[in-house]
């Protein structure tokens, strides 16, 4: 199964390639509100769906040997992770955002799934339950923007929308839509202060971790940003929230992760920070906006670093994940502290992490080198720009750009060299370490060999993926027919970038090796728990307040509920009565009153009054079961069989129901003395008989609409072959309410089966 | 409920019950010309299979008409949602009902409606879902 699924992915990898640019493919969904499913390749959505059937296909691969067969549902998760891919690449596809929209909802569901996979662990149910909350918040905000953008453009397709990004640019909801589609930006990529759900997301299985925590779904929101881009990119805000988050993201991540110990939680740590890093070159890339020219428009660098970087985080942590997972498997943990000199035992796993570790570090020749450089650019270029204040405070960001490169190449080595090297302990190991089998190791040797090929031809991406990639991004600054000329080029000279880096690496290793001392500064920091306790803390207060709301209505007893139905009934329905002013009464339509209709009308009065003094509950139901049966005689009277043999079979069903559950009720309790019991009573069965009553009047003396009975006495016939109104209504006609009903009431049936024989299981164990 | 003794009730209604669930068949067969349908029929069958019920006690009914009724629901539901759904192979909405007459040798014409097939999904769900209710409360003491 998981070989066709595999070849399956390769196919679609190829297909993609083939069909080219501006696909477009649509099936009707909701035509009357304009949802459909729209699918469009653009560079964009092709450099993702790449990115996710590719990585898709290697971590399918990974985790046949990552998950034993023998012990693990594996059905349930390659269900779960098949589902994550096709979501995924649903969203990057679709070009109807509100199908977008629930193709992201669908993502995160995936992976609220893959990280509860083990479910019987308390911590993968926390963090599970953590990025479902967070991520789903986002999706809803979300979900807000773009209802906003159809108030504003009335349409919900993107390409549609992005034809009138100047129109909106003014208009007074554009801030707050540009707010809520970053809110879902920042919570899905895991931006400051959202993140805190990445770390615990750890728990999934490692190849879930590689997959969707680290190459696809968190850059769902990197994507997200991208796309709209043209759209927003010109505001101030959107220049300072997405460049502003993104790099304090970066530094905050990167600060954190060399404090971590755990192998996953470095590389999750690590996650946050890198998506910072392209979040702040989408950020300041969106500047280019405003210098309207291709050629030497420096900023589009940024765009170009946030690309490229995105792909190449993508192979390098991917494979440093997918090789901690190999660690994880072959030693039975993760723990920095206690794993050392592995170099011997993995020799092959070691050169995966190096490699990958040193270009997450930016070191040449790798692909993170290249980026890293690039990155620099574009930070460094943000001081000469001379729009949004940036003459005073450009100059933050190439500094802190700079100082989470430090950080970032400390934990690189953090990862590797504790792992890898120094001393080797036996004693604090589960397992006796070995090599891992081919079967895992070749995922991981694919990607690092794209991280060393993309390092040493980068240009082998630039036309194919990056172009038509910044065209999507930036398609304001190309006329008819132009694309984006990306080069890269490995070496620029002595400049200042090249300096930046050397720095890095001179400061970096200095750290590295005294980190062991100045690690201690940490303890005194507990902001990252401060996050974690204040969601915590939310968490447990909005259970505990809505546990007591509730309780102090859901009381168990069904007469409160009754009591809560019928004060609602009468409430609504007298409002809506005077409030409107349409109580009517008029006696202009009334036919002459026979002497069976009052007969039986001084029956049925007299049986409900001898209900209320009913002193047994054998003569209560007798005498309901009268009532019943002379409504029966009316419909007789009026000429309705159908109604008349319904209503008299009902009765007799109801009354041995009644009967049946006799032997189960309490005692009446005749004499209930409390007075504002029976004054309830009272006060609501009155209510609702002169209600209905009202209702029955003013329905009988107001003519608003013509009857509709007159269009089924034609068309019965002639539609339905049926002679039978009132069964062609129920069968044809109006043949989904039936459906419906049925359905509602087999479920009922079934929860009243499950109710009653479930607590007999339960007493017969207690 | 409690073993009952009451010989008349118990020998009237080994008689009456072929009539109520055929007049019932009839009734639900009749539904779609003469009052009648699914709906009542369903009823009326349930009705009868509750008259046993008083008469003779709940083991007994459950050996001499041993179904299982929450199956029953669901081959209904299977009927109405099948039956409806069987319109969207030709192309048309969901719900799309067909008829046609039939000419048998001896019978005459014979009237053959989808909308039968869909009643008859109404029919076993009601009661299946009546006779679920009532065998569950009262096998429960």
């Amino acid at each position: 199964m998981v070989c066709v699924t595999f070849t399956y992915f390769i196919v679609r990898l190829f297909s993609h390639f083939l069909t080219g640019d501006n696909e477009w493919e649509m099936i009707n969904w909701i035509p009357s509100l304009g949802i459909n499913f729209t699918a469009k390749v653009d560079g964009l959505g092709l450099l993702f769906s790449l990115l996710i059937t590719g990585i898709g296909a290697l971590v399918v691969l990974y985790s046949i040997y990552y998950l034993a067969k023998n012990k693990e549902k594996l059905n349930n998760f390659y269900v779960y992770l098949l589902l994550f891919m096709a979501a995924m690449l649903g969203v990057v596809l679709s070009d109807n955002l509100i199908v977008m929209y629930a193709f992201w909802e669908l993502t995160s569901f995936s992976s609220f799934l893959l990280i509860g996979y083990w479910y019987e662990r308390d911590k993968s149910r926390y963090g599970a339950q953590k990025s479902m909350l967070i991520t789903v918040f986002g999706g809803l905000a979300m979900l807000g923007g773009i209802i906003l953008l159809y108030i504003m453009t009335g349409t919900f397709s993107f390409t549609e929308i992005m034809s009138q990004a100047n129109e909106i640019f003014n208009h007074a909801l554009f801030v707050p839509t540009l707010l809520c589609i970053l809110l879902a930006a920042f919570t899905k990529s895991a931006q400051f202060p959202f993140y805190i759900w990445l770390p615990d997301a750890m728990e999934a299985p490692t190849p879930v971790s590689a997959y969707l925590h680290s190459a696809t779904m968190v850059k769902a929101g990197i994507y997200l940003v991208a796309r709209f881009t043209p759209v927003f990119g010109e505001h101030i805000l959107w220049f300072w929230l997405v460049s502003g988050v993104g790099i304090l993201t970066m530094i905050w991540g990167s600060v954190f992760a060399v404090k971590q110990t755990d192998l996953k939680a470095i590389l999750a740590f690590s996650t946050v920070s890198q998506l910072g890093l392209i979040m702040s070159l989408l950020g300041i890339g969106s500047a280019a906006h405003h210098y309207d020219f291709l050629d030497e428009n420096i900023f589009t660098v940024a765009v170009t670093a946030a690309i490229f970087h995105l792909i190449n985080h993508a192979t390098f942590k991917g494979s440093l994940f997918m090789a901690a997972g190999i660690v994880d498997h072959e030693t039975g943990t993760r723990d920095i502290r206690k794993l050392g000199g592995l170099m011997h035992f993995m020799p092959i796993t070691f050169t995966i992490s190096i490699i990958g570790a040193f270009s997450m570090a930016g070191l040449p020749p790798f692909n993170g080198f290249l980026s890293k450089e690039m990155f620099f650019t574009a930070m460094v270029h943000v001081t000469e720009m001379d729009i949004f204040n940036l003459e005073t405070w450009g100059i933050l960001f190439p500094v802190l750009a700079w100082i989470a490169s430090i950080f970032t190449f400390i934990y690189s080595m953090i990862l590797v060299f504790q792992t890898f090297t120094g001393k080797y302990q036996p004693e604090k190991l589960d397992k006796k370490p070995h090599e891992a089998p081919m079967g895992l190791l070749i995922s991981p040797i694919i990607l690092v060999s794209l991280v060393i090929i993309f390092g040493l031809f980068p240009n082998l991406l630039s036309d194919s993926l990056i172009s038509p990639a910044m065209g999507s991004i930036l398609p304001s600054l190309l006329g008819a027919g132009e694309e984006f000329k990306v080069h890269i080029s490995f070496w620029h000279g002595p400049t200042i970038e090249l300096f930046m880096t050397i720095g890095v690496i001179i400061l970096g290793l200095v750290l590295y090796k005294t980190h062991s001392r100045w690690k201690k500064i940490y303890k005194g920091i507990p902001e990252k728990l401060a996050l974690n306790r204040f969601y915590d803390f939310v968490l447990e207060g909005l259970q505990s307040v809505s546990y007591k709301l509730t309780n102090t209505y859901m009381n168990g007893s069904i007469r409160s509920y009754l009591v809560y139905i019928f004060a609602f009934l009468i409430v609504i329905l007298a409002a809506t009565l005077f409030g409107k002013n349409a109580f009517m009464f008029s006696t202009s339509n009334v036919s002459s009153i026979g002497v069976y209709e009052v007969a039986l009308a001084i029956l049925v009065v007299l049986s409900s009054i001898c209900i209320l003094f009913a002193k047994s509950r054998m003569t209560s139901i007798i005498l309901l079961g009268a009532v019943g049966y002379t409504v029966s005689l009316f419909y007789v009277l009026f000429r309705a069989p159908d109604l008349a043999l319904t209503q008299l079979v009902i009765e007799t069903i109801s009354v041995a129901l009644f009967l049946v559950c006799f032997y189960h009720l309490p005692k009446l309790r005749k004499f209930e003395t409390r007075m504002r019991f029976r004054l309830i009573n009272a006060l609501i069965s009155v209510g609702v008989g002169a209600i209905v009553t009202l209702i029955a009047l003013s329905a009988h003396s107001s003519k608003l609409f013509d009857s509709i009975s007159k269009y089924y006495v034609e068309n019965t016939y002639t539609e339905a072959a049926g002679k039978n109104m009132v069964n062609v209504i129920l069968v044809d006609f109006r043949g989904f309410d039936t459906l419906f009903e049925i359905t509602v009431l087999a479920i009922a049936s079934l929860g009243i089966f499950g109710m009653i024989k479930l607590r007999l299981n339960r007493r017969k164990e207690g | 409920m409690r073993k009952t003794n009451n010989i008349i009730l118990e020998t009237a209604i080994k008689v009456l019950l072929y009539f109520i669930v055929l007049y019932s068949v009839y009734i639900f067969t009749a539904g779609h010309y003469y009052p009648g349908g699914g709906f009542i029929g369903g009823l009326m069958t349930a009705g009868a299979i509750v008259l046993l019920l008083i008469a003779y006690d709940i083991k007994t009914v459950e050996e001499f008409l041993p179904v299982n009724y929450r199956i029953l629901t669901a081959i209904g539901l299977l009927f109405a949602i099948g039956t409806s759904a069987g319109s969207l192979l030709f192309d048309v909405p969901f719900l799309t009902h067909a008829f046609g007459d039939v000419q048998l040798p001896i019978l005459g014409k014979l009237s053959l409606h989808t909308a039968t097939l869909f009643d008859l999904g109404v029919y076993f769900v009601v009661v299946g879902v009546t006779m679920t209710i009532i065998q569950t409360i009262g096998e429960d003491e």
